[in-house]
């Protein structure tokens, strides 16, 4: 099997933008560092917008990096089919380019919280769950203020209706409660996809979830759904 | 001709005015006094402080750089160097918490940056007074979320640091932070390291120069927080964390390409400290046109331009061939660059605004020439108290533990630190819950471990003693891990060194860090001193942070603090005296701090260090913890509560069982060992003429200590895990 291109894209203000890069790595892909500012996505095979705090959260979180330059390049990646994963800041983002329903606000907390998390997956009809059952459960870390999705009315029915639930805050057995939901998103969503299921948000930090010597390792396979979902569009 | 009053005003003496005088052979004009003022305030002088400070060990086979620099920097062999430093920014925080807190860390940061390393590691010294008083928890939460609000938006890890209460502290709480940068040793920007030529420009990049933070090294770092202190809010620094991203990134990308001739961050006295210290470093003077200075008020008078600290500021020197290159660089990450001044021979500064000189002075007599003091010390009146170890104890003892897991101090922080990002970077190996945090060295197996320490309550007692048992725990709790402590950054906690009390307190503080370091083997590589944390007659504990770095070679023999299974041999490294004076049963059980620290045998420190190093490396402790505040119950629950498994122990002595168990006796740790390696380890301890006594095994879901305490760890954990919620009103 050869190596999937995965580009990830550092804006300013990106954090984890070489986090993401070295787990690439760490998983066996080939990863390519991109610029925001410019109209190019090097020919990659799936794209990673990463955490952090692009532009200072200034406006709202993602709402500038939204419009940046290299957008225009992802939007047409998307509507080709092919994989774009957004992580926390990256998920903010793509819901700001209204890539993805819903929005991120402050954390019911109030508060920053960085911990390791359990996430229910909800289906398998995704670039980043295609190699996962639903009702599996993985282990793997938040970190943010601003997480707490919430929906209009009508996109919640829409996004719970047309299962584009991608995974919910659980306990490591699968059940759901307010105890295991760290920012008060809406019905425990900590991640969603759109219809075709090739661009999935999540708040949690896959990246940081490959290398078991410094956490937990539920992000290992979902890069390699990733890696399948990247090598797939690519012979396509 | 200025006004004489002025001088005072800004904080200067009727001497050092005089001296100002003598330097220039005429009267200062308002620029130059506030440039002199700043640069000869205590914060940036350290004129009451130089004298010793000079007679601390600074030196070593692993150090690189020592004092003298933005930051130290030591050796971890394979070209690697680790760069460090700690400050504190306790007045401002005391008045603006989040400000004063987030812009601490933003000024530790850009001290790291400016050494050509990449910052890796943030950890928080903090000291509140008691959180029973609303305003103190106010202090706390703002604080923290000042940290978190900071060090989250710049992708660099939160991964330890210490809280600390006492009385004194309501009224200056002290917030410390330390840095850890990581470099390629031969790749370090030091005044060695570059050259730079007469001609050369200096070259301010970042966020441009506002009215805030006026005066802060001069106002408020230099003087004692008095009623009305709220009215310094303008000397309060505000921070932009995006902004130091972008400066964090441009700045490592102009190192790598080659592009500079010198670095300095702008913090303390702003712009004339950068322009002044990088003249004088380079030997030369320079020509500054203060008009190329981007301004957020265009009105902004001429001293307040140069004294801003505007945060998110670096002064870069840069050859005239490389400038274009460094302006696109800073274009790249949306930083907007200036020229502002020109390196001539010579080594006067020459400062201009609207075409007018406004300043002219030697480049040197600020940076370097700053008043030097010899201030007179006194040992104050000691007070009179009773030895706590003599005091009969008839409580329960199981009471006492849980009382103590309960006390802020012991109790988990999980609170404040699960604000933080701990795990950005990638390389945290372990974190705040670990008694030595470590970071890995990306791309090896090297761990780099850091433990910050103070011991205020212990240096209330006897300054020497407790700034030796700051070093002593420091380097424990990165022993305890199994690496090798290396060297120590420090911050230097103290009240008004014009009172001769405080003074003899430093001077003694000075004399047990010697002492300390020299016998542990860890020199000092720089660190800082925050004078005047007092108000009215209310002066802090003399209290020295240490912040201890060690190296374990591979991270993968990392010893755990918590008994990892059951099974194990518990044993108590060390001995144990009637030693409660200053300890945390007698604050918080007896509520009396009165009598001695406990003694402190540095040949023993030294032996046990050596020994928990080699025991990690050749028989495999299955854990290993400091037995520090709290005592020998203390450490066993706390070893049960993070391994999740019980013991049952009992504790042979002649002491009564309340001093047994909660004697904070310096050298111990408690190591738990699998049955098969026991004769090995018992062994290597008598080589090393440690003390190794059984005590019991691991396991079940009880602490038992045999005749005291029956518990469940569940119980405990529960105690230790709620007790800051429950203090800070949270339900938990």
């Amino acid at each position: 099997m050869s190596e999937p291109k995965v580009g990830v894209i550092t804006f300013p203000g990106s954090l984890d933008d070489a986090d993401a890069r070295r787990a690439v790595v760490a998983m066996g892909g080939d990863a390519v560092a991109l610029w925001h500012a410019e109209h190019d996505l090097a020919g990659v095979d799936a794209v990673i917008l990463p955490g952090g705090f692009s532009y200072g959260d200034y406006l709202r979180c993602g709402a500038i990096a939204a419009r940046a330059p290299i957008m225009d390049e992802v939007r047409a990646f998307a509507e080709r089919g092919g994989p774009v994963l957004g992580i926390c800041n990256g998920f903010q983002i793509l819901c700001e380019a209204e890539l993805l329903p819903g929005a991120l606000i402050r954390s019911a907390s109030l508060r920053f919280v960085c911990e390791d998390i359990w996430l229910r997956v909800e289906t398998s009809q995704t670039c980043l769950t295609r190699g996962l059952t639903p009702g599996e459960t993985i282990e793997i870390p938040v970190k943010h203020g601003e997480g707490q999705w919430v929906a209009t009315p009508g996109q919640l029915e829409r996004v719970e209706g047309d299962g584009l639930v991608v995974f919910r805050y659980s306990a490591p057995d699968g059940q759901l409660s307010d105890a295991t939901n760290p920012n008060g998103a809406t019905n425990h969503i900590a991640g969603v996809r759109n219809p075709a299921g090739n661009v999935v948000g999540l708040m949690p930090h896959p990246e940081h979830a490959v290398d078991p010597d410094v956490g937990p390792t539920g992000g290992q396979p979902l890069f390699a759904s990733l890696f399948e979902a990247a090598l797939a569009g690519a012979s396509a | 001709m200025t006004d004489q009053r002025l001088h005072r005003q800004l904080g200067l003496k009727d001497d050092e005015y005089e001296r100002i005088v003598e330097t220039l052979g005429r009267e200062p004009n308002r620029a130059e006094l506030a440039m002199y003022s700043v640069m000869w305030s205590e914060h940036c002088s350290y004129k009451s402080s130089k004298i010793h400070l000079k007679t601390l060990p600074t030196e070593g086979p692993a150090v690189l750089v020592g004092p003298g620099q933005d930051a130290g920097a030591v050796d971890v062999g394979d070209g690697d160097a680790v760069v460090f430093k700690m400050e504190s920014h306790s007045h401002p925080s005391a008045i603006e918490p989040y400000q004063g807190a987030a812009t601490g860390v933003g000024g530790i940061v850009r001290d790291i940056i400016s050494m050509g390393a990449r910052p890796v590691a943030l950890l928080d010294p903090l000291m509140f007074g008691p959180l029973t008083e609303p305003r103190n928890r106010w202090l706390l939460e703002g604080v923290v979320a000042g940290i978190g609000g900071y060090g989250n938006c710049i992708g660099v890890p939160t991964i330890g640091g210490e809280i600390r209460f006492a009385e004194a502290h309501s009224t200056n709480p002290c917030v410390n932070v330390m840095c850890v940068g990581f470099a390629k040793a031969d790749e370090l920007v030091t005044a060695q390291s570059l050259t730079p030529h007469v001609g050369s420009y200096m070259v301010l990049y970042g966020a441009a120069t506002g009215r805030d933070g006026i005066g802060g090294v001069s106002v408020l770092a230099s003087a004692t927080l008095e009623e009305g202190a709220e009215a310094s809010r303008p000397s309060v620094q505000i921070g932009d964390p995006f902004a130091e991203k972008l400066l964090i990134e441009a700045s490592l990308a102009l190192i790598e390409g080659g592009l500079l001739e010198g670095l300095q961050d702008l913090g303390g006295a702003g712009i004339t400290c950068a322009l002044s210290e990088s003249a004088a470093r380079a030997g030369m003077g320079a020509e500054v046109d203060l008009d190329a200075v981007p301004l957020r008020e265009a009105d902004m008078e001429s001293f307040e331009i140069l004294t801003s600290e505007s945060q998110e500021r670096m002064l870069a020197i840069v050859h005239p061939s490389k400038l274009e290159a460094v302006q696109a660089l800073c274009r790249r990450w949306g930083l907007q660059t200036a020229v502002i001044a020109t390196l001539v021979a010579g080594g006067t500064l020459t400062i201009r605004r609207h075409g007018d000189v406004i300043a002219q002075v030697p480049a040197r007599s600020l940076a370097d020439d700053g008043p030097e003091y010899d201030r007179p010390r006194e040992a104050p009146a000691t007070a009179e108290g009773t030895d706590p170890a003599l005091t009969p104890f008839d409580g329960a003892l199981d009471d006492a533990l849980r009382t103590l897991l309960a006390s802020p101090a012991i109790a988990s922080k999980r609170w404040v630190w699960r604000q933080y990002d701990r795990v950005v970077q990638g390389n945290t190996i372990a974190g705040p819950d670990s008694d030595g945090a470590v970071i890995r060295v990306p791309g090896t197996l090297k761990g780099v471990v850091v433990s910050t320490d103070g011991k205020g309550r212990y240096g209330h007692l006897d300054p020497r003693l407790g700034a030796m048992h700051a070093v002593a725990e420091a380097a424990r709790n990165v022993a305890v891990t199994g690496a090798r402590p290396l060297a120590i950054t420090n911050c230097l906690n103290f009240g008004n060194p014009e009172r001769p009390a405080v003074m003899w307190q430093f001077v003694e503080s000075i004399a047990g860090l010697r002492a300390a370091c020299e016998a542990l083997e860890t020199p000092v590589t720089g660190g800082n001193v925050s004078f005047y944390n007092e108000s009215g007659d209310s002066a802090i504990d003399p209290t020295p942070v240490i912040g201890m770095l060690g190296l374990l070679p591979d991270y993968r023999l990392r010893v755990p603090l918590g008994f990892p299974r059951p099974g194990l041999a518990v044993y108590l490294l060390g001995e144990t005296f009637a030693e409660l004076g200053g300890s945390e049963f007698a604050d918080v059980v007896l509520g009396e701090v009165t009598g001695i620290p406990p003694a402190l045998d540095l040949a023993k420190e030294r032996a046990l260090i050596d020994f928990l190093v080699a025991a990690a490396a050749e028989v495999r402790l299955s854990s290993a913890h400091d037995c520090g505040d709290g005592g020998l119950a203390v450490a066993l629950a706390e070893a049960a509560i993070a391994g999740g498994h019980g013991f049952a122990v009992s504790v042979p002595t002649d002491l009564p069982p309340h001093v047994a168990l909660f004697s904070e006796s310096a050298s111990r740790a408690v190591v738990s060992v699998a049955p098969v390696d026991e004769d090995a380890f018992e062994a290597l301890a008598a080589s090393h003429g440690v003390p190794a006594t059984r005590l019991g095994e691991t396991g079940g879901p009880r602490a038992v200590i045999e005749g005291a305490v029956d518990m469940l760890v569940e119980e405990l954990a529960d105690v230790w895990e709620t007790a800051i919620p429950r203090l800070l009103g949270e339900a938990v």
